[in-house]
């Protein structure tokens, strides 16, 4: 059984109802993506597996184990989470926001062991951010600074890490640059799940493909194998040809011109 | 200066330690010594350090004693823990909000505390009716404005808005007691209202201070969950962090310290507001410095009391008017430095 699951998942914000009845497996050691229209379901479904909204019904499971029944700080050993959106406290330094991400490793008489520094070094050489170490986080770029929150989220050094759209809000470099990022953790051994949005890039990168619709899992598999006409059609509304990525021969989504199947 | 952490490590144990914060701790401290020593041994009758010494051990002349022991110091003592109170109060709730504004004497707790103390002033309480009323008082306004801003969770900026509100209605029901009541009573209850330490004896000293002993700790505890989780609940919650729950601590703690220095002091204007900022600054930390605000505010509170009680002497000023212009003015010059 893969370490993390979700079954029989109701998940609700407040009386809006996202998501009912629920299953879903994560592949261990995949890069799985999920992809969806706005308003899918599929950040809240991330969100649940990351344990930050708690399902009405139906339960997640890592190793087994109902999470929310774990000790938090001991799934934060084993799960991490690069949220949509995080603040940067005031003032703040590269290096000591990275640092940041140790906290499920220490205690009140451990702050700042050994492995902390080691993991530090390592998450902030990683991601490229050596250098910044002892810049303002405030004042870096928006590709720079993504990039720091995913040396946050690696210097927690869990073996499974979820991203809620990490590249929204970058330009098709920074793009690039985080998701080659993703695809090395992810040969290193991590399993990974992200949201993402642009379908060429989650064919391109994913191993293991999750689409949803309406709040539920309408397909999921291999991207060569679930990305189809038929299906960009009967989810996202669009006519579109698939061809082979000619970089990596993975499906690539070539929306129709100028007719439109349906209108929103 | 920008120096990175140290680690002091011993066997299994480490600690990171900011240099600077460190200094800075340090630096207050010594400030706090120094005000403290001014405030003991000068004013009216002026006692030698060797006398101020004598007295407090209790070897001094009968004189230096009643002056030391029974007069400067127990308001010197409630100084010291009501600005700590107010400082550490307002370093919560700044962080919980993140937004400077999130003070507690912007968002309704010390109005409702001086709403309950004058409702009690009116009323003809004795000054422990009037210290339990502003610390009920404090209490009740925040679980109204914690209640009405509460819906899946308290966000920091609903927080505000809504505690703004209170304030203000807060605000109106103070100056509708003060017009309504006896001209002894509204003249009583101005006076508390500007918030002072004049008068103030062991009895108004020992319960801030054991409330400080007791909630201090718990904010040590509260300080690391804290200043994650200022970079977001997701964030904080992502590193393991149960965010509802400290989130419930910290407003209960921040709530009885700003309840407990009001109190005893009345609602002094501005210290929760500056003491935190003016400590970020000063540390050059990322976010919010609990101890650095704390001993930022005790220093703030007993430096502006020394100078209201010295400035125009004999006469007196109440501490809120100089702590209003002492922090004012600094916070608004070190504003005015960093977005130049």
């Amino acid at each position: 059984m893969p370490r993390l699951t979700g079954s029989g998942l109701t998940l609700a914000y407040d009386d809006r109802v996202i998501a009912t009845d629920l299953d879903v497996s994560v592949p261990d050691g995949s890069f799985t993506v999920i992809v969806g229209p706005n308003a899918c379901g599929k950040s809240t479904l991330l969100r649940a597996l990351a344990r930050m909204l708690r399902p009405r019904a139906g339960a997640v499971h890592l190793d087994g184990a109902v999470i929310t029944s774990l000790p938090s700080k001991e799934v934060a050993r084993r799960l991490g989470l690069l949220p949509q959106t995080s603040i940067v406290p005031d003032g703040i330094t590269v290096a000591d926001l990275v640092a940041r991400g140790r906290y499920p490793h220490q205690r009140l008489m451990r702050q700042w062991s050994r492995a902390d520094e080691a993991a530090v070094a390592a998450a902030m050489a990683a991601t490229d951010v050596t250098e910044l170490a002892d810049r303002i986080v405030d004042e870096l770029s928006g590709g720079q600074r993504q990039r720091v929150w995913l040396a946050m989220a690696l210097a927690q050094e869990t073996p499974i890490l979820l991203l809620d759209e990490p590249t929204t809000f970058l330009d098709i470099a920074h793009q690039i640059e985080v998701l080659d990022l993703c695809a090395d953790l992810h040969e290193q051994g991590r399993t990974l799940v992200a949201v993402l949005h642009d379908l060429n890039q989650a064919c391109r990168y994913a191993t293991h493909l999750i689409v949803m619709r309406d709040g539920r899992i309408v397909a999921e598999g291999e991207p060569g194998s679930v990305m189809t006409p038929e299906l960009v059609r009967e989810v996202f509304g669009v006519r579109c040809e698939i061809i082979a990525d000619p970089q990596t021969g993975t499906p690539l989504v070539v929306p129709g011109a100028r007719r439109r199947v349906s209108r929103v | 200066m920008s120096l990175s952490p140290i680690a002091l490590r011993v066997g299994p144990w480490s600690l990171r330690l900011a240099p600077r914060g460190l200094l800075v701790c340090l630096g207050l401290l010594a400030t706090g010594f120094a005000v403290s020593v001014l405030a003991l041994s000068t004013g009216e009758v002026a006692v030698p350090v060797p006398d101020v010494v004598a007295a407090i051990f209790g070897r001094g002349s009968p004189m230096a004693e009643l002056i030391v022991a029974e007069l400067r110091a127990p308001r010197l003592v409630t100084g010291l823990a009501v600005g700590a109170a107010f400082g550490l109060s307002g370093a919560i709730f700044q962080s919980l909000t993140r937004n400077p504004l999130g003070s507690p004497d912007f968002i309704g707790f010390t109005a409702g505390a001086s709403t309950g103390g004058i409702l009690a002033v009116v009323l003809g309480g004795t000054a422990w009716q009037i210290a339990g009323g502003s610390l009920l008082g404090c209490v009740l306004s925040a679980a109204l404005v914690y209640g009405v801003a509460h819906r899946r969770g308290v966000s920091g900026y609903r927080l505000v808005l809504v505690g703004v509100g209170a304030h203000a209605l807060l605000l109106a029901v103070d100056s509708y007691l003060l017009t309504s009541a006896n001209l002894h009573d509204a003249a009583n209850a101005g006076a508390w209202l500007t918030g002072s330490l004049s008068g103030r004896g062991w009895d108004h000293a020992v319960p801030v201070a054991l409330a400080l002993a007791v909630l201090a700790p718990l904010c040590a505890g509260l300080s690391r969950p804290l200043r994650m989780m200022e970079t977001g609940d997701d964030a904080a919650g992502a590193v393991g962090i149960r965010v509802e729950r400290v989130r419930a601590a910290a407003v209960a703690a921040g709530v009885l310290l700003c309840g407990v220095a009001t109190a005893a002091a009345g609602p002094v204007m501005f210290v929760a507001l500056a003491a935190p900022q003016l400590a970020r600054r000063l540390t050059r930390a990322g976010g919010v410095a609990l101890t650095a605000s704390a001993l930022t505010g005790a220093v703030l509170l007993t430096a502006a009391d020394l100078l209201a009680q010295r400035l125009i002497a004999p006469a007196q000023l109440p501490v809120g008017v100089v702590t209003a212009a002492l922090g004012g003015v600094y916070l608004a010059l070190l504003l005015g430095r960093e977005h130049r």
